[in-house]
């Protein structure tokens, strides 16, 4: 078991950095995640213009997985339109669960977001990796109650 | 720090490998590493001896108790009241009558909460439980005063994790009716002053139950001594099967209360106009109970009190020592919970690692330790934080195994850092 297959450089880097941490004050969307099984809490805020996501933040507490995802989360989706995030989302997700296998179009597809994919041989730490995802697909879709993992 | 147990039994090296050698998963390895095992507060692992006593019943007298004349059922019965018998002796309890087996501590205060307090808790009465609970003795107070107009109060902790007997002595007044606190708290390790907050709660006039589930394996439980009314605790906790526990109660309280669940076994005679509740302790045991794991139980209490819970005690205290003294060396380590009293249980935040990572870090390196909220999310609060990391130790573990998580832990650092 290696441990940096899951702790990957990159991981570790956007936790103790993460990116576009904080509050969004002028924002179109936003929701709060919680992973009840851990007491993992993220507010995920985006401003979206005419179907495209030109900002993304969030704050919260949690684990690297969870941190470097959402911060990963917020450079990628920046830019792409409501129906591409749903998409890599859709990816992303069903690569962890282990529904996708991991071949080279999907590694190229997934970009920077392939360093997370080392969770895969951690079922309980899945749900840290798709924890800002599942908020922010909340909060572009306007789910009404709290966004939980389970 | 000190333990509550005031004997010193001096424990060689060469009695804990006696001990380990009793747990065949003690043998196990995980990711090529030995397996250290310090998730003893979630629960523990089981020695041959009782690993042997469930697989016998299976295999040569299973059968269904209280209602067989055929010998199988006679061996069965006599087997679980046997195993009912030992758990008295145990706990100190006067009868049998007073030990009534359930499916676990959960169990054991849900039914106290909904046979007694549905009974006698009205608008106006107050429960008593303090910040440090497991969830399962929040919750089932939260549903019982809900639905009775009472209110439940809290007893608040200190930056130790300690309660203090003056906010008892002002929270009881005239209108608490009911006292609900852990003997030993799973999130802290904190030992309560609970003889103390007993006979405070007394002198109110207020009941008390005592969830037992922690300290059961790691201080000697006296319920007579200790005078409380109500003590649960599970048996997976100390070293039995899963889905089996008990709750002690006082006979004159479980003679007065109405049974909780209705079915097979807790019954005389069933008319449609009426039905007529069988004797203590049948009227609160509805339905074919979990035979196996209460003749578990009775095996793993005879191997407790073989060892000796002063021995437990004892060794278990240097154990814990020693791992505070260790933890303080890790950069950036803050204990949560560091009590006067305190057994078995060391949590434990790390600056710039959550406990998650800290958890699968050590498991990386064959290490068991729980990360997250402990089903204390009030702990959890109090202290501003969102999960922590937990050791938790039982009498088999070693001052080695202690050294093996304190590596980890400065590996996990050094990653992060
Ligand atoms: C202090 C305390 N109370 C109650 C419980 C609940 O025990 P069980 O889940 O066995 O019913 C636990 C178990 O973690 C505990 O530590």
């Amino acid at each position: 078991m290696d441990l940096r297959e899951l702790y990957q450089d990159l991981i570790v880097d956007h936790n103790k950095r993460p990116r576009n941490f904080g509050k969004l004050d002028d924002t179109t969307y936003f929701a709060e995640g919680f992973n009840p099984l851990c007491g993992d809490q993220i507010t995920v805020y985006l401003y979206v213009d005419d179907e495209q996501v030109t900002k993304v933040q969030f704050e919260g507490e949690g684990c690297a997985i969870s941190t470097a995802s959402a911060s990963m989360m917020t450079e990628i989706l920046t830019g792409k339109t409501i129906a591409e995030a749903d998409a890599l989302f859709g990816l992303f997700h069903r690569v962890l669960i282990g529904e996708k296998e991991l071949d080279d179009e999907t590694t190229d597809q997934l970009g920077k977001l392939a360093v997370l994919t080392g969770v895969r041989a951690y079922p309980s730490r899945v749900k840290c990796a798709t924890l800002a995802w599942h908020t922010c697909q909340g909060a572009l879709h306007k789910k009404q109650d709290a966004i939980s993992t389970e | 720090m000190t333990s509550a147990v005031v004997s010193s039994v001096a424990v060689n090296a060469g009695e804990v490998t006696a001990w380990r050698a009793d747990f065949p998963i003690l043998q196990t390895q995980v990711h090529g590493k030995p397996l250290v095992y310090l998730d003893n507060g979630a629960t523990t692992q089981k020695p041959q001896v009782v690993i042997d006593t469930v697989s016998r019943y299976y295999q040569s007298t299973n059968s269904n108790i209280h209602r067989g004349v055929h010998h199988l059922s006679e061996v069965a019965t006599v087997d679980y009241e046997n195993a009912r018998a030992t758990i008295r002796r145990f706990i100190g309890a006067a009868s049998d009558k007073e030990v009534i087996l359930t499916s676990g501590t959960t169990e054991s205060i849900n039914l106290v909460a909904n046979s007694w307090g549905l009974d006698n808790l009205k608008t106006g009465d107050e429960v008593l439980v303090t910040e440090m609970e497991h969830h399962s003795n929040i919750v089932p107070w939260q549903m019982v005063t809900q639905r009775t107009g009472a209110a439940l109060k809290v007893i608040p902790i200190n930056d130790a994790g300690e309660i203090s007997l003056e906010d008892v002595r002002e929270l009881l007044t005239e209108r608490t009716k009911f006292v609900a606190i852990s003997h030993l708290s799973n999130a802290l390790g904190t030992i309560n002053p609970v003889k103390e907050v007993i006979e405070l709660a007394h002198r109110a006039g207020a009941l008390v139950l005592v969830d037992g589930a922690q300290a059961i394996a790691h201080t000697p439980v006296e319920v007579a001594e200790l005078d409380c009314d109500f003590y649960a605790f599970s048996g997976h906790k100390i070293f039995g099967p899963t889905g089996i526990g008990v709750l002690y109660g006082k006979q004159a309280l479980l003679e007065a209360m109405p049974p909780w669940q209705g079915g097979g076994d807790m019954i005389r005679i069933v008319r449609f106009d009426g039905s007529q509740w069988n004797d203590l302790p049948y009227k609160f045991e509805a339905g074919t109970p979990n035979i196996a794991g209460a003749i578990g139980l009775g095996a793993a209490l005879d191997y407790v009190t073989a060892i000796g819970i002063d021995k437990i005690a004892a060794h278990e205290t240097v154990l814990l020592d020693y791992a505070q003294q260790q933890l303080a060396t890790i950069p950036g380590l803050t204990p949560i919970g560091t009590a006067k009293h305190k057994a078995s249980i060391a949590s434990f935040v790390v600056k710039h690692v959550h406990a998650h990572d800290l958890g699968t870090i050590l498991d990386s390196e064959g290490i068991a330790i729980r990360a997250g909220h402990h089903c204390a999310m009030p702990v959890m609060e109090h202290f501003g934080v969102a999960a922590t990391a937990r050791a938790s130790f039982a009498f088999y573990n070693t001052l080695e195994e202690v050294d093996q998580l304190i590596l980890g832990l400065n590996k996990a650092v050094e990653m992060f850092g």
